[in-house]
């Protein structure tokens, strides 16, 4: 039994993590019906700003806590600025044309960015400070949760309920809301949608960047690639969990994360993505709109 | 539109133009590899260390008093844009080509090489039906074959660690899988121990905390890693982290000061197999200083053997006093020459003879070999 | 004039801050030294600067061109003109064709070598039009079929020594089967969860391929795949390169004019129909369960054709040449060309792989052009390079 509750924090946590990266795609997908491939690389510019960040500190001689803060800050704050140049640059100018041609320049911007943190960085690994604290209390638990995981489960879930509080109840939820049913409509009744459209980018990217450096200090390790991998996870998850919907995007992320492991601790590892792949396609086929999606009947 | 179309022809005129003939004072020395992409952490540093030994040789007045070009290929480590770049390389006319990277794209390169007549010297490609099958003789390597590095593991794990239960994980990339395969043949054909876990990881993966819980359930005495150091990072620290305190042994990919750097106070106590130690070599010693001050940064990955190749090439042609296959190939066969791994010469089937691998283990921060 | 430079300031000012940390600062932590690399900023203020005035420039152009077509007065090109009207279309097709002809005989044999994977690039474009230009069904995993094929002719010349000749119809059709049991369980999915479960699909193969050793041997894959024989003659590799050149060249014509028969058909009909209005489509009395799945299997054939060839071109295969970054770029090579046009497609899959082979020059650079180029190609000419002509009569709701 010990063994089901090891693997059961294990994909809880790997979940969360999946979770909070696919929450940003789940948004601006919500909003605009784009998959943002790029979206993994603004998580992974949020990791790069952050070691860069928490590096200077490291070598000023900062204490370990501020350094983790001004870190996330300064990773939300370039993620949200690239998530934002992002949507000026390739969706933008895009929008009202056939629904694939943002895609093509979704693929394109992921392996622009990819290039553009290789030439200017390094094409190595390079380690990731271990910017979160050690947890005393949970030290007894550790064979089943280390401190990092408990950090990012944590915090997965006070990102969905902010996320949730945010869209219900505010003005600028509800302009969301608006612009995600019908942009034509939202924009008659005062919804400044190119506004709307920003922020949701602003905001799926700052999320990103949180995970980048919540990723970053569990991984403990970062390279130019780690958004494309992550990237089409976090995608998978959104999809399962019902794209566009918040909490179906955290339910996805925790579903996959769930088979993975036990896939893996019952079965095989070599399989695992297999087994993420088999389930996505069975759910998908008893619920064409994932688990939380709302099958909407096609307008004719 | 029409622009396009205009572009594309002067493109393919340019190009065709470009395409050189056989040019008289300089030799050409292809270096292909992984230049871009996931994997272009392993491919550049080749180009770095062919780039300073050519420079060096440049500077002395030439390799047999001509000058020595560079002509990069990128194959990404992919089979098909590495047959491409291997002709790309014949129809350059170059003499001799160092790489590739990935034994998988060395394996689809080399048939073109071989009926061009162009020695190939690999820094990394480790795959031994490269060497053993017999099917290359214009292949040669700076580097031991997996099957010689798994089968040091499986004594050092046999006598000296003693382990009855072995757990083997691998990255189910060609390199790590072969390497763990290997290891599994050599510990069931000796049998004193017994593989109580063999499986893959999915690489890049963001969190191996199941596939530890897995190890630790099956209770091994060690746990033996193939593939490269970002995986084993990961794996390493998860176990430590989880409380499980076994030993750890991997391959030359792991044997790397990144995978120090990176697994940080978990690095500790890992063993690795890697190329004998050097780090006292001075020629070593002086090719890292060299690459310091040209690129202002510590070498990464193969950067040794790179130059190690380099060096027993341009060697070769020296001795060979021409850039002809067959004399060229010969001389590489003969004559010992001293590079930054050691002194060596290859053998018949083109692996380096002096080149050899002992067991390191971390011990505060560095790397240390074990004698056993 | 003074408006813009005040904005192209702001935008420099915007990258400079933007490209800061990653372009300018390195942190050396073993060394504990920071790295201070100016000279980048400089370089990126003045570029975005320079860059912006052409980017509105660009914009501003599309906006108008957008308008004038709008009011009914748009042009087409020159280009659309030409390409439409048989009298100079069919001259200029002649020449292609004979440039194509004489390629080998005119470049060295690299350049014959990459555009054969080029050529293979334009069947497998075409392949995927079928699917996602014609039926409109966005397929993420179309890489699968290509290596059911490339694996199909390795494998069963591994075991059996099954020569080139008998795997290209066999590889083909296993590939359509495998399209087929792809098909069924997607037919009730529409869009982008469609998208996602190809994408699941492609990926599942690729990790079978990869983990079943007994099968498919695995990551180390397969070598000494022979090439294609003339008639039992083995040729040697600068003989064979050129039979093979000219084998995909035919292939090719083959592909293009039974995907041109196939647009005009009754079946091409309802799968633009289905691509549409899907219900409207089966109140026409279309069969939508027969409709999908033949497109998956005609779709899926292609792939494997290319996939077979693919194997025999480069004598090695292994699962790495079959990851999803390769299905985005064949699909990127539709939506490039226009969708559902022939000549776009073949247009875009050549400078889809040739342009990276060609920018080898600016090595390093070489991707962040390519990615660069893709996001400018889309918004400047989202229609695609040429776009199809049944546009034309297509219902736009945007235009009411």
């Amino acid at each position: 039994m010990d063994y089901f509750f090891e693997l059961f924090f294990s994909g809880l946590s790997k979940g969360s993590i999946y979770a909070l990266i696919a929450l940003g795609y789940t948004m601006v997908y919500g909003i605009i019906e784009l998959i943002n491939f790029a979206h993994g690389e603004i998580y992974m510019i949020g990791a790069f700003t952050a070691l860069i960040i928490s590096g200077i500190l490291t070598i000023l001689g900062f204490n370990k806590i501020s350094i983790l803060i001004l870190a996330t800050i300064g990773a939300v704050i370039y993620s949200s600025a690239y998530g934002f140049t992002v949507e000026k640059i390739a969706y933008k100018p895009l929008r009202g044309s056939s629904r694939l041609s943002p895609l093509i320049s979704a693929i394109g911007m992921s392996i622009f960015l990819q290039n553009y943190v290789l030439l200017a960085q390094t094409p190595n690994f390079v380690s990731f400070p271990e910017l979160i604290p050690e947890i005393k209390w949970l030290e007894p638990y550790s064979s089943f949760l280390g401190s990092t995981d408990f950090v990012i489960i944590v915090t997965t879930a006070i990102v969905l309920v902010l996320l949730t509080i945010l869209i219900k109840f505010t003005k600028i939820g509800k302009a969301m809301r608006a612009t995600a049913q019908n942009q034509v409509m939202a924009a008659l009744v005062g919804v400044n949608v190119d506004k709307i459209i920003s922020v949701t980018f602003i905001i799926g990217s700052g999320l990103a960047a949180i995970g980048g450096v919540l990723i970053g200090s569990h991984v403990g390790q970062i390279n130019f690639y780690i958004g494309f991998i992550a990237g089409i996870k976090a995608f998978t998850a959104a999809v399962l969990g019902g794209i566009g919907s918040i909490p179906g995007a955290v339910l996805g992320g925790l579903v996959l994360g769930w088979t993975e492991s036990f896939g893996t601790g019952y079965i095989s590892s070599d399989y695992e993505d297999v087994f993420a792949f088999c389930l996505l396609v069975l759910i998908l086929i008893f619920r064409p709109a994932g688990i939380l999606g709302e099958s909407t009947q096609q307008k004719v | 539109m029409k622009k396009i179309f205009v572009l594309i022809g002067a493109l393919f005129l340019v190009l065709s133009l470009l395409t050189p003939g056989s040019c008289g004072d300089v030799i050409k020395i292809g270096v292909a590899g992984s230049h871009s992409g996931d994997l272009a952490s392993y491919g550049l540093p080749t180009v770095n260390a062919v780039k300073l030994v050519a420079d060096n040789y440049n500077k002395k007045g030439g390799l047999l008093g001509k000058k020595v070009e560079i002509l990069t290929g990128d194959d990404q480590c992919k089979p098909e844009l590495a047959t491409n770049v291997a002709t790309k390389m014949v129809s350059d006319g170059v003499v001799a080509v160092i790489g590739h990277i990935c034994s998988g794209a060395t394996k689809a390169a080399l048939p073109i090489y071989k009926e061009a007549k162009i020695p190939v010297i690999s820094p990394s490609a480790t795959n031994p039906a490269l060497t053993q099958s017999g099917q290359y003789p214009n292949f040669f390597r700076t580097i031991a074959s997996d099957d010689a590095q798994a089968k040091l593991d499986v004594e050092f794990i046999l006598n000296v660690l003693k382990a009855k239960k072995v757990a083997i994980i691998h990255d189910k990339g060609d390199y790590g899988k072969g390497f763990a395969t290997y290891a599994k043949k050599f510990i069931k054909k000796d049998g004193r121990a017994k593989v109580v876990l063999f499986e893959g990881v999915t690489p890049g993966g963001v969190d191996y905390s199941a596939v530890v819980q897995k190890i630790k359930r099956k209770k091994p005495d060690v746990v033996v890693f193939g593939g490269y150091h970002p995986e084993a990072s990961k794996i390493v620290s998860t176990m430590r982290k989880k409380g499980l305190k076994i030993p750890f042994i991997s391959d030359d990919g792991v044997k790397d000061i990144t995978f120090i750097k990176v697994a940080g106070k978990y690095a500790e106590d890992v063993y690795a197999s890697g190329p004998k130690d050097i780090s006292k070599n001075p020629l070593h010693i002086k090719a890292v200083e060299e690459h310091k001050k040209v690129f202002g940064s510590d070498p990464g990955a193969f950067f040794d053997n790179a130059y190690s190749a380099a060096l027993a090439l341009f060697n070769a042609i020296e001795k060979a006093g021409s850039t002809d296959y067959d004399k060229v190939t010969k001389a590489l066969r003969t004559y010992y020459v001293d590079t930054p791994v050691g002194k060596i010469k290859f053998d018949k089937k083109g692996d380096a003879e002096g080149v050899g691998f002992s067991v390191y283990q971390v011990q505060n921060g560095k790397f240390v070999e074990i004698k056993f | 004039m003074f408006e813009e430079i005040k904005k192209s300031l702001k935008v420099s000012i915007w990258f400079m801050f933007l490209t800061f940390p990653i372009m300018v600062i390195k942190v050396n932590l073993t060394d504990k030294v920071i790295i201070w690399r100016w000279k980048n900023l400089i370089l990126v203020g003045i570029g975005s600067f320079f860059l912006s005035f052409i980017w509105r420039y660009l914009l501003e152009r599309k906006a108008k061109k957008a308008k004038k077509e709008e009011m009914g007065i748009g042009q087409t090109s020159i280009f659309l003109k030409i390409f439409n009207n048989p009298k100079y279309a069919k001259p200029l097709y002649i020449i292609f064709l004979l440039f194509i002809l004489a390629f080998p005989f005119i470049f060295s044999m690299y350049q014959t070598n990459i555009m054969i994977s080029a050529l293979i690039y334009v069947m497998l474009g075409l392949g995927l039009n079928i699917v996602v230009g014609l039926a409109g069904l966005l397929d993420l995993g179309y890489v699968a079929f290509y290596a059911v094929g490339a694996y199909s002719y390795a494998l069963l010349n591994y075991h059996f020594h099954i020569n080139f000749w008998l795997a290209l119809p066999i590889g083909g059709l296993l590939a359509a089967i495998f399209g087929i049991v792809l098909g069924f369980p997607v037919l009730r999915l529409r869009g982008d969860y469609l998208a996602i479960v190809t994408l699941g699909f492609g990926e599942i193969i690729r990790l079978i391929l990869e983990n079943w050793d007994e099968f498919s041997f695995g990551p180390s894959g397969i070598s000494n795949i022979p090439r294609p024989s003339l008639f039992g003659i083995n040729l040697g590799v600068k003989e064979s390169t050129i039979f093979i050149y000219y084998l995909i060249v035919f292939m090719s014509i083959i592909t293009i004019f039974v995907v041109n028969r196939l647009q005009n058909s009754r079946l091409g009909r309802a799968w633009i129909a289905l691509r549409e209005d899907e219900i409207a489509c089966q109140a026409m009395g279309i069969d939508k369960t027969k409709t999908k799945l033949t497109a998956f299997a005609l779709g899926a054939t292609w792939a494997g054709f290319g996939g077979v060839i693919f194997a025999a071109k480069t004598t090695f295969i292994n699962p790495a040449s079959f990851t999803f970054l390769e299905s985005a770029i064949i699909l990127s090579i539709v939506v490039l060309g226009g969708m559902g046009s022939i000549q776009g497609v073949i247009l875009a899959a050549l400078i889809m792989i040739l342009l990276p082979e060609y920018l080898r020059a600016f090595s390093d650079y070489r991707m962040l052009i390519f990615g660069a180029s893709m996001v400018l190609m889309m918004v400047f000419r989202p229609e695609g390079l040429i776009p199809s002509s049944r546009r034309k009569y297509e219902y736009d709701p945007t235009k009411r």
